[in-house]
């Protein structure tokens, strides 16, 4: 599975590690669902992390598109919110 | 997580379907991609500029904050702890904003970082998309070269994208400094910031000054009055010694305090 991290490049995740993310990826959700910044100030860099954590980097010259995209690392949780928000998946 | 991908999926994959020859669609994207190629390199440029700015800001504030210090210094040793303690406020003052300007060159620092290596990565994608766009035009006809041409789009849209998106937020961090930059050398320019400063530190200067002078004028006149009195004859001198000292001491006395 290729992962991109919005800012960074796109790394090669196994797909054993997919429920790991999975677990994180849920508690973003929730605190951009909560509105809960503090929250979200840990949640989207333990994301990140692990995906960089479990990823190798795809060599610059490889031509491929994501199976996943991910914010960069500075993200407010109001951008993602609107980046979410901008396909209507989270109301309100 | 599949909810995040989707998303910037429908913005990267726009563009295309317009020429008559869908291989020359090959070509408006590689001059899309060098355009891009050189946002992003005047992107670093632009952040290395600001970077380079709150250095020479850092600078300037720390020579003021070593000059208060040593005015501090001065003033203890004269027993002025007042002015010494004066200077020292000043000081953690401007150690204030320079800690400040730390933050901020971290930033700028990483954001710089951030920005070279996405310009690497895309002249390096760019390369590999011309080589294909050489073979695909080179080996197929128009009508063959539709699918062809998707595949070698596969990924060099959404590098665009990322990288597009990473010069936009560059670029509005680095405005948001220069703001606050601009700020900073409006202060330091207009002397505002020296009311803090540089300028209260002219006023601990001056009083220094004035306590220098009036130690070596008593250290003056006492050199004065020991040798009137080692050289002439003994009741003119005491008469002027007591009236020379009646006079001395008010004036001593009065004058820094006028200045103060």
């Amino acid at each position: 599975m290729i992962v991109r991290i919005l800012g960074e490049g796109q790394l090669t995740v196994a797909d054993e590690h997919l429920d790991d993310l999975n677990a994180l990826d849920g508690d973003v959700e929730r605190a951009i669902t909560a509105g809960d910044e503090a929250a979200f100030a840990i949640a989207l860099p333990a994301l990140l992390d692990a995906v960089r954590a479990h990823g190798v980097p795809v060599p610059d010259e490889e031509l491929v598109d994501s199976d996943l995209i991910l914010p960069p690392s500075d993200a407010t949780l109001a951008e993602v919110a609107e980046m979410l928000g901008e396909e209507g998946l989270i109301p309100g | 997580m599949k909810r995040m991908t989707m998303i910037f999926r429908s913005k990267a994959n726009t563009a295309l379907d317009r020429a008559e020859d869908p291989r020359q669609t090959l070509d408006y994207s590689y001059q899309k991609q060098l355009e891009l190629l050189q946002k992003v390199r005047r992107g670093v440029a632009d952040v290395a500029t600001s970077r380079k700015r709150v250095e020479l800001q850092m600078t300037q504030l720390e020579q003021q904050g070593n000059k208060l210090h040593d005015q501090a210094q001065q003033g203890l040793a004269n027993n002025r702890e007042d002015l010494a303690r004066e200077a020292l406020t000043r000081r953690s003052g401007l150690q204030q904003q320079i800690s400040e300007l730390q933050t901020q060159h971290a930033n700028l620092q990483a954001e710089e970082e951030k920005l070279t290596l996405a310009s690497r990565r895309l002249q390096t994608k760019v390369e590999s998309f011309r080589t294909r766009k050489e073979t695909i035009k080179a080996t197929y006809t128009a009508a063959e070269a539709q699918t062809k041409i998707n595949e070698a789009f596969t990924g060099i849209s959404e590098e665009m994208g990322d990288v597009g998106l990473a010069v936009q937020r560059a670029e509005d961090k680095t405005a948001q400094m220069q703001a606050r930059a601009g700020a900073v050398d409006e202060l330091i320019a207009s002397g505002a910031l020296e009311d803090v400063t540089a300028s209260p530190g002219d006023d601990i200067a001056r009083e220094l000054d004035a306590l220098s002078a009036g130690t070596s004028v008593d250290a003056e006149l006492a050199a004065m009055k020991n040798q009137l009195g080692s050289g002439s004859p003994a009741p003119a001198i005491e008469a002027r010694d007591s009236d020379s000292a009646a006079v001395e001491t008010p004036a001593r006395e009065t004058k820094p305090e006028g200045q103060a």
